[in-house]
């Protein structure tokens, strides 16, 4: 038994349909993971890119250092850091919470060097025209450079969303019981392994299509008229 | 009458490069100049100075007398000037550049509107009846809603003309419009130069290659070596009896490039 749901072993049709409301559940982590953690990490890696274009060293620099460190660190141990460092002086999170921020985090270091890339490629030109038309620095932004930044940048964040869904796993390391965890758990009290994994691995591919399809829809949608992508 | 443009000696230079040296230049209103010269001479860089697109590190620019890059302190003293009071300059200027910059992002019309509309506080309407009768002006009526990267570079180019000229400069920069052209495009683009050219109170600025078109449209033309001006006068006196020997060595060299109708025909 597993989140109230018992699992009916007399054959494989049964056994996958008994566990599936468990693995849903699970799902259900996953998805939350995912949503929040990758808007943790939008919002987060725009603060980063904007820093770090400030002229001031003092506030670039730092932004670079801190944006390097969480790179090219592994997941785990900030996991681990947060999970079990942070209580140690005073903040204690819940295990979800813990696991949303990280991968919020983790990931606002890949969207900010996007969004950097994405500002940077609109040709020098373009504000050079901006200024010569005196449109103002704000104004500049909203409808020169950004609308022209933004087809750029969604493949790109479409990519790490996929990316997050299939690192929200990494979760069960500090106790948040989602998808693949709910299934190892399944397997090591039937010590039947093939079916739950399975099913999950499926579970895994409806969410990255759908969300690859949702991206597909926006990419369409965007106003892109005449903007070259290369 | 004060000049609109006026160099006092004036440096420029990025990093160890000094590219215009104690740098003295006039231009009266309405008059049209054209600079020519060979590249990395600082032709484009008197431009992009006067469009606030690059600042300076000594002397003083005036446009019709009032400092350009520089404020004038409540004692008098002239100290580099903020944001603010180069928006306020940079009103009366426009520029043309050799790769349009027109933003792909909009339609013809929202090109030519937005400035006027965001920066000069017209009303849609009002932008809009500016804007097509500069497109009727520049021939491109039919292409109001096309967006730019569906235009051949002449017509590109002839929307940014339409775009400049809708914020009302006095003083029109144009950094080698048609450069980047295909031959066959040249011609129209340079039409609706000479035709803005017909009007009194619009000075030009024109940093150009084409030597036949020099000659219709230029009250002078200028040489321009090594970060200053060699040699200036009418164009008729430049082209067929210029002075130095480095001025004849380069209009050699232009004529054999790229051949103008006067120099085949």
């Amino acid at each position: 038994m597993l989140f109230g749901f018992h699992w009916d072993l007399s054959s494989p049709e049964a056994f996958a349909l008994s566990i599936l409301p468990i693995l849903l559940i699970g799902m259900k982590i996953t998805i939350l993971a995912t949503i929040f953690g990758f808007l943790i990490a939008m919002a987060l890696g725009l603060v980063f890119a904007l820093l770090r274009g400030v002229p001031l060293r003092a506030v670039s620099w730092p932004i670079a250092f801190i944006v390097e460190f969480v790179r090219d660190t592994p997941l785990l141990i900030q996991l681990y850091f947060l999970y079990y460092i942070l209580p140690d002086y005073g903040i204690t999170l819940p295990a979800l919470e813990t696991g949303i921020i990280t991968l919020g985090i983790q990931y606002s270091a890949y969207t900010s060097e996007v969004y950097r890339a994405g500002l940077e490629a609109v040709p020098r030109g373009q504000r050079e025209a901006a200024r010569a038309l005196n449109l103002g620095a704000w104004r500049t932004y909203r409808d020169v450079i950004v609308p022209q930044a933004i087809p750029r940048i969604v493949p790109a964040l479409a990519n790490y969303l996929i990316s997050i869904i299939k690192d929200t796993p990494i979760l069960s390391a500090i106790t948040v019981l989602e998808m693949l965890g709910a299934a190892k758990i399944v397997g090591d009290r039937t010590f039947r392994y093939m079916l739950p994994l399975t099913l999950v691995g499926v579970l895994f591919l409806i969410l990255t299509a759908v969300a690859a399809t949702a991206v597909r829809y926006l990419e369409k949608k965007l106003p892109r008229a005449g903007i070259a992508l290369k | 009458m004060k000049p609109i443009v006026r160099f006092d000696k004036v440096t420029k230079s990025f990093g160890d490069t000094i590219v215009l040296r104690d740098f003295d230049f006039e231009m009266a209103p309405g008059e049209r100049v054209v600079l020519m010269g060979p590249s990395g001479s600082g032709k484009s860089t008197v431009l992009r100075i006067l469009m606030t697109l690059e600042d300076i590190q000594k002397g003083v620019v005036y446009l019709s007398e009032v400092p350009l890059w520089h404020e004038r302190s409540r004692a008098g003293e002239l100290r580099p000037a903020g944001e603010k009071y180069l928006r306020k300059m940079r009103s009366d200027v426009g520029m043309l550049f050799q790769h349009f910059n027109l933003f792909p992002n909009m339609t013809v019309l929202r090109n030519i509107i937005e400035a006027p509309m965001k920066v000069a506080g017209l009303s849609r309407a009002e932008a809009e009846a500016r804007a097509d009768e500069l497109l009727a002006r520049v021939g491109l009526s039919d292409k109001r809603e096309a967006y730019p990267n569906s235009l051949s570079g002449g017509q590109k180019q002839r929307v940014a003309i339409a775009r400049a000229m809708a914020m009302r400069p006095k003083l029109l920069l144009f950094d080698e419009p048609t450069s980047a052209l295909d031959p066959e495009m040249v011609g129209d683009v340079l039409e609706v130069i000479k035709d803005l050219a017909a009007e009194h109170d619009l000075s030009m600025l024109i940093v150009t290659h084409e030597m036949g078109f020099a000659r219709d449209v230029a009250d002078r033309v200028c040489f321009f070596c090594d970060g200053r001006i060699l040699e200036q006068g009418e164009p008729s006196q430049i082209f067929t009896a210029p002075a130095e020997e480095r001025t004849r060595q380069f209009l050699r060299m232009v004529l054999h490039e790229a051949p103008t109708e006067e120099a085949t025909g």
